[in-house]
C-alpha cells in the first residue's frame, strides 16, 4: 500500500523501518475509522441498543429476575387519564416555550440591532446572565419569589397591583405559569444570540433599496430581515419544541416528583413515575416510544410547513 | 421644520427602546440579585414565608456561608467534589473522542462518512429521555449504579461537539495534512501534532459546553446515583429542597457557591462561552 512516499532519503529509511512495524498508522485509509471508532462504539452500545432494548421492553413485563412477553398490553395501557394530563401538560408548555422563545428573542434581537439602540452590549449581557444557573439553582429562588403566603415577593406585588396573592404551586394555570417562566427566562439570552448572528448576514444595501421604494416597517421586516432570519427562526422552533417534550427538571424543581392533580406532571416525568419509582420498566419504556413517536411526527409535519425538505441542494 | 420633526422622533424611539430594555434586564437580573440576597437572609424564614421585598433592605448577615463552611457543610463540599470531578473528566474525555470523530468526518474521504454523519444528526434529534430506561437497566446489570462511570458514560461522546468539531475543521488548511505526510508523520501524529493546535478555538467552546452541560446535568445523575455521599451538586441541592428538611442553609449559600465556576469561566473565556452555547445552530 503506496499511503505516503517520503521525498526526504533520511527521513525515507526511518519511516520505511517504522512503517513495517506500525503500518496502520501511517495508513491514510485506515486511519479515519480509527478516529470515527469511538463515535461507533458509543453509537452500537449508547444509542442503538438501548433504543432496540426500548422497543423491546416496552413489549415486556419487566420484574427483577424475570422478563415476559406481554404483547400491546403495555401500550394499551399508555392511553389513560394521567397520561393524557402528562400529555396535555406538556403540549401546553412545549406550545407556549415555542412561541414565547422564538417570538421575543426576534423581536428583541431586532430591537437590539437598532441604530437608534444605546447601551446594546450591556442589555445583551444582563439577560445572557440567567443561562449560567442550573434549573435547579434558578427554581429555587424562583420557589422563594413565588411563594405561596401572601408575604412572598410575587404576591407582594400583585396585592401592589391591587390583585389578590396567588398560591403559584397549586394552581394549574400558575403551576404552568412558573414551569415556562423558568425556561423562558434562562433560554431567552441565548436565542437573542443566534437571531443576532444570523442579523448580521443582512445586506444593508437591501434596506436601502427598499427605503428608495417607499417601503414601510412591516414590508422591510417582511421581504428584507425575515428571510435572512428564517434558517434561525425554523432552527430555535424545532430544537424548543423538542427540549419542551424532553423536560423535566422544570417541573421537578417545584413539584418534585408529585404535583397537586398532576398539574405539574409532564410525559417525561410521567416515564420517572412509571418507570423509576414505580419499577414498571415496561410501562415506562412504551411511554417513551410513544413520546418519541409523537416528536417525529411533529417534526416532519414543522419541516414541511416551513419549507425546510424544499431546498434539496 | 422636517429635520427637527425626525431628531425629535429618533430620540422618542431611542428613549421607548432603552425603557423596554431596562425592564427586560430588570426582569433577567433580579432572581440572580435575589438569589445572593436570599444566601444572606434566614435561611429558614426564607423557606416558611418566601423572599420578602423588606428582605433586600434588612441587614444580611453571614449566618448560611458559616454553616455551609462549617461542620454540616462537609456534604455539601462532597457533592461540590464530584460535581468537579465528574465535570473535569467528562470535558477531557469528550473534547478528547469528540475531535477526533469531527475532525475525520471533515478531512478524510472514507466509505460511510455521510452514513455516519447522518447518524450523528440522527442521535442530536432523539431525546436522551427515551433510551434513559434501557441505559439505567445496563447500570444495573454492569453493577454500575452509583458510580461516577455511570454518570459520565453516556456523555462521553457528545454528538452536538462531534457536529460542532466537523464544521470547525472543515475550514482548516488540508494542505497541512499532506506537507505532514511527507514530513513521515503519522496519521495520528498530524491530528495531536498539527491539526488540533489549530483547532484549539473549538476545544474552548466545546470545554465550556461540555462543562456546562455536565455540570448542571440533572436527571441522569438522579437515576444513577443512589448514596449522598455520590451525589453531585444540583442532585444534592434538589434533596434539600423539601418542605420538611433542616438543612437550607446550606441550600441558599450551596446555591450561590455553586455558580461559582461557571461565573469565573465565562468572566475568562466569555467568547468561547457563547460560541459552545450558541453551537448547535453552525449550519453547514
Amino acid at each position: 500500500m503506496p499511503t505516503s512516499i517520503p521525498t526526504n532519503k533520511n527521513a525515507a529509511t526511518v519511516v520505511v523501518k517504522r512503517k513495517r512495524r506500525f503500518n496502520i498508522l501511517y495508513s491514510k485509509k485506515a486511519a479515519p475509522y480509527i478516529f470515527v471508532s469511538p463515535f461507533i462504539l458509543s453509537f452500537l452500545i449508547l444509542s442503538l441498543y438501548p433504543f432496540i432494548s426500548a422497543v423491546n421492553m416496552s413489549f415486556q413485563r419487566v420484574l427483577p429476575g424475570q422478563v415476559e412477553y406481554i404483547g400491546t398490553a403495555n401500550y394499551s395501557r399508555v392511553f389513560n387519564p394521567t397520561f393524557y394530563t402528562a400529555l396535555q401538560n406538556t403540549t401546553i408548555y412545549v406550545i407556549f416555550t415555542v412561541i414565547i422563545l422564538t417570538l421575543l428573542p426576534m423581536v428583541f434581537a431586532i430591537f437590539l440591532n437598532h441604530r437608534l439602540m444605546k447601551f446594546t452590549n450591556f442589555f445583551r449581557a444582563s439577560i445572557f446572565i440567567p443561562a449560567l444557573t442550573s434549573v435547579i439553582v434558578a427554581g429555587t429562588i424562583f420557589r422563594m419569589i413565588f411563594g405561596d403566603s401572601e408575604a412572598a415577593f410575587a404576591n407582594q406585588v400583585l396585592q401592589f397591583i391591587g390583585l389578590n396573592p396567588v398560591e403559584w404551586r397549586y394552581n394549574a394555570w400558575s403551576a404552568m405559569f412558573l414551569m415556562v417562566f423558568l425556561a423562558s427566562w434562562r433560554w431567552m439570552g441565548v436565542n437573542i444570540l443566534y437571531f443576532l448572528a444570523a442579523l448580521q448576514n443582512v445586506n444593508n444595501d437591501l434596506y436601502e433599496a427598499a427605503d428608495i421604494d417607499g417601503a414601510n416597517a412591516w414590508q422591510k421586516f417582511k421581504n428584507v430581515t425575515f428571510p435572512a432570519i428564517k434558517p434561525v427562526v425554523i432552527f430555535l422552533t424545532t430544537i424548543t419544541m423538542i427540549n419542551g417534550f424532553r423536560m423535566f427538571e422544570e417541573s421537578f424543581v417545584f413539584f418534585e416528583t408529585s404535583s397537586p392533580g398532576n398539574i405539574g406532571l409532564t410525559v417525561v416525568g410521567y416515564i420517572y413515575q412509571e418507570g423509576i419509582q414505580r419499577n414498571d420498566m415496561g410501562f415506562g419504556a412504551a411511554v417513551g416510544i410513544v413520546l418519541l413517536g409523537i416528536i417525529f411526527v411533529i417534526s416532519v409535519i414543522q419541516l414541511y410547513a416551513t419549507g425546510a425538505f424544499k431546498k434539496d441542494d | 421644520m422636517m429635520e427637527k420633526k425626525k431628531v425629535v422622533k429618533e430620540k422618542t424611539i431611542s428613549v421607548l427602546l432603552i425603557v423596554l430594555f431596562s425592564i427586560v434586564a430588570l426582569i433577567s437580573l433580579f432572581p440572580v440579585i435575589a438569589l445572593v440576597v436570599a444566601a444572606l437572609s434566614p435561611a429558614s424564614d426564607l423557606m416558611r414565608i418566601g423572599l420578602t421585598s423588606q428582605l433586600f433592605f434588612s441587614s444580611w448577615d453571614f449566618q448560611n456561608f458559616e454553616a455551609i463552611f462549617g461542620s454540616e457543610g462537609t456534604r455539601y463540599w462532597r457533592w461540590y467534589v464530584n460535581s468537579l470531578i465528574i465535570s473535569g473528566i467528562l470535558i477531557i474525555l469528550s473534547l478528547f473522542f469528540s475531535s477526533m470523530v469531527g475532525y475525520a468526518l471533515a478531512l478524510y474521504d472514507f466509505k460511510g462518512k455521510r452514513f455516519i454523519f447522518v447518524l450523528v444528526l440522527l442521535i442530536l434529534m432523539i431525546p436522551f429521555e427515551i433510551l434513559m430506561l434501557p441505559l439505567f437497566r445496563m447500570m444495573m446489570s454492569f453493577q454500575l449504579i452509583d458510580s461516577y462511570f455511570a454518570v459520565m458514560l453516556p456523555l462521553i461522546v457528545a454528538p452536538v461537539a462531534v457536529f460542532f468539531f466537523r464544521q470547525y475543521s472543515l475550514g482548516l488548511p488540508k494542505e497541512l495534512m499532506e506537507s505532514a505526510r511527507v514530513d513521515g508523520c503519522t496519521e495520528f501524529g498530524i491530528f495531536f501534532k498539527v491539526m488540533a493546535p489549530l483547532m484549539l478555538p473549538s476545544f474552548a467552546a466545546m470545554a465550556i459546553l461540555q462543562g456546562l452541560s455536565s455540570w448542571n446535568n440533572f436527571l441522569w445523575p438522579l437515576l444513577v446515583l443512589r448514596s449522598n455521599d455520590m451525589f453531585t451538586l444540583p442532585v444534592g441541592l434538589a434533596t434539600l429542597l423539601t418542605p420538611y428538611g433542616n438543612n437550607y442553609q446550606i441550600l441558599f449559600a450551596g446555591s450561590v457557591l455553586s455558580i461559582v465556576p461557571i461565573i469565573i469561566l465565562f468572566l475568562f473565556f466569555q467568547r468561547f462561552f457563547i460560541a459552545g452555547l450558541t453551537s448547535g445552530g453552525v449550519k453547514g
